[in-house]
């Protein structure tokens, strides 16, 4: 009960994305006897190769080249495509992430594999590892495996724990060359929306506004309640299409699907189209002024009255609380 | 110009999920187009009102897939095929359904296929890129702006918020997202013109495809519903005293801060 796994480390900004972990912690579940080796793609990334250690990979690997610097379909294929061929892995985990999820299928079609996506369990039954993933926008799950090609799989971000970090870990690194040739996409700009924010995907903490915020103003105290949380702010349809905030943030069955520790809906009446982006969320509190809003049914904790009136007494505990009170 | 859409029947999301005997109890649900293939259908109309062409709809089911495809005819698609899945074993899966399409496609002269990001059903997003993968053609993914200029592509990507601006040249395989457009509501005339445009069915003798070819390479080993979520508590009380039974809690019976 042996296998060497590949993983794709990711990172945005400079900085690591805490995904990678997940996915070497993930690759930990399914290795046994074998080895973990976390795969770096990009321009300037060599130097996060320590830190994939730390978390529990074997080895790294380091694709660097101008091209890799922003993800693309083409680039990205041929370096997997080079590195499964000389490294020969058992399994391959992907993060479920926008670059994860273009990427995945294609080098599945091309292995002519099987896949596993959007994946947020992972279990090793005698040989066989077992896949845990939501359907119907988590309204269901199934247990799947792949009977043909790699153990392969897109990883969910913020469903498997990341390992904790052992300085005292070593681990070869070693650069892997690459050779890109046929690039079709061409980058013109990238606007950045989410810049400096914490990533709604991986954030720990979620505060959302819907409707009932009333304005662009409004969303102005979640901010700062997120902020003081260390967490991302998100949104309903209803206050996108209000204009309240960015599309960017929009949570549901057209938005993001999100799974954080905690999830903070305030003025969200609880449509099924959200449900489906949030319902997972380990726990839920909503706050509305309407005691019969469906979001009633699937929060944790419910606070019943008017929003205005409890986000500024909340932000204020809550500031209490992350001073050490 | 030649334009193509690949679209799913899924279930109706405001169905409630019912799982009987390790399957999706699909009795008595309404069925709809997948809602962002309805976004891929619109687009492609509307590239066919700016560059003249032809829209023809492609989806992998059986015949009750029918309907959804008359609802695309009728919001202005011009043909519909229907791969017909009927030969077939019960377990498909993204590999199975992208060989069949690819099989249709390779007979096929296309300039740009469009499809939804993900289907609402399943959430997995494999067959598009799959296809592409297949065709050997460039793919942009989630966009929410499409532009062509003879075998230009200007595309905007939705890139976990951000928005990514990029280039390619046609034939060209694009999924699609929220913000691109909002997709037409059939019309009455547009419904009873659909019941006469062509609606092809393809079984795999057509596609020169053999069942064993497209056995899938996944399988499901059980389907569950999520464990019943607990009543959730409604605290009592003055705005305060609700906040300091919340943080009380959150920190000792959910433990999350
Ligand atoms: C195909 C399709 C896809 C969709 N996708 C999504 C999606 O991805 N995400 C999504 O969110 N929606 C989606 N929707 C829309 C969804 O159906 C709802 O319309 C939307 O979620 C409603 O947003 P809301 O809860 O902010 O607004 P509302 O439903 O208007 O709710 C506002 C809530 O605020 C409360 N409120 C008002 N004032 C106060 C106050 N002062 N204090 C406390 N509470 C107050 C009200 O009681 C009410 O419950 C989709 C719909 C369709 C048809």
């Amino acid at each position: 009960m042996s296998k060497n796994v590949l993983v794709l480390a990711e990172s945005k900004d400079g900085e690591l994305r805490n995904v990678s972990f997940e996915v070497i912690a993930a690759g930990k579940k399914i290795a046994g006897e074998g080895s973990v080796k976390a795969l770096l793609v990009g321009e300037n990334v060599a130097s996060f190769s320590e830190q994939l250690i730390q978390q529990g990979a074997d080895e790294v690997l380091v694709a660097e080249h101008s091209d890799l610097k922003t993800y693309t379909t083409d680039a990205y294929k041929q370096v997997l495509l080079q590195v499964i061929e000389s490294e020969s892995p058992d399994a391959l985990l992907i993060p479920h992430t926008s670059s994860g999820k273009d990427l995945a299928p294609r080098l599945a079609a091309k292995l002519s594999s099987g896949l596993v996506s959007d994946v947020v369990d992972i279990e090793e039954v005698g040989e066989e590892v077992i896949f845990t993933r939501p359907i119907y926008s988590g309204k269901a799950f199934e247990k799947k495996s792949v009977s043909s090609g790699l153990v392969f799989a897109t990883v969910r971000p913020n469903n498997i724990a990341a390992l904790e970090v052992d300085s005292s870990r070593s681990g070869e690194t070693k650069e892997v060359s690459v050779d890109l040739k046929d690039l079709r996409t061409v980058i013109k700009d990238i606007v950045k929306k989410t810049s400096g924010k914490v990533d709604l995907a991986e954030a720990k903490v979620i505060v959302a506004g819907g409707r009932g915020v009333k304005s662009a103003d409004g969303f102005k105290p979640l901010e700062e309640l997120a902020d003081i949380l260390g967490g991302a702010v998100g949104a309903s349809r209803g206050a996108c299409d209000a204009e309240y905030c960015d599309y960017s943030l929009q949570i549901g069955q057209t938005g993001k699907v999100v799974t954080p520790e905690l999830y903070i809906a305030v003025g969200i009446s609880g449509a099924i189209q959200h449900l489906a982006g949030m319902s997972n969320s380990k726990v839920i509190v909503a706050i509305n002024k309407d005691e019969e809003a469906p979001i009633f049914d699937v929060a944790d904790y419910g606070l019943v009255g008017d929003l205005f009136d409890i986000l500024p007494i909340l932000t204020e505990e809550f500031k209490k609380v992350k001073a050490g009170a | 110009m030649n334009i193509f859409v690949v679209m799913k029947r899924t279930f109706d999301t405001e169905e409630k999920v019912e799982i009987k005997d390790g399957r999706v109890d699909e009795e008595g649900a309404e069925f709809v187009i997948n809602p962002y293939d309805e976004y891929a259908i619109e687009e492609a109309i509307v590239l066919k009102e700016a560059n003249d062409g032809e829209v023809t709809v492609v989806t992998v089911g059986d015949e009750e897939a029918e309907k959804e495809l008359r609802t695309a005819l009728a919001m202005g698609a011009d043909k519909a095929v229907l791969l017909d899945t009927e030969d077939l074993d019960d377990e498909v899966d993204h590999y199975t359904i992208s060989e069949m399409l690819a099989a249709y496609f390779k007979n096929q002269e296309f300039d740009i296929i469009l499809g939804g990001n993900v289907a609402v059903d399943d959430g997995a997003g494999q067959v598009a890129p799959r296809l592409a993968e297949l065709l050997d053609i460039n793919q942009l993914t989630t966009i929410t702006k499409l532009d062509i200029d003879g075998t230009k592509a200007t595309v905007e990507r939705d890139v976990e918020g951000d928005v990514e601006v990029v280039e390619t040249e046609l034939p060209l395989l694009v999924t699609c997202q929220q913000g691109l457009n909002e997709p037409r509501y059939p019309s009455l005339p547009g419904i009873m013109k659909a019941k006469k445009k062509p609606l092809e069915t393809l079984d795999l003798d057509d596609l020169d495809l053999d069942e064993d070819e497209l056995e899938a390479k996944t399988k499901t080993v059980d389907r569950f519903l999520p464990p019943e979520k607990q009543a959730g508590k409604k605290l009592d009380g003055e705005p305060a005293e609700q906040v300091e039974e919340l943080i009380k809690l959150l920190r000792t019976e959910a433990k999350v801060i």
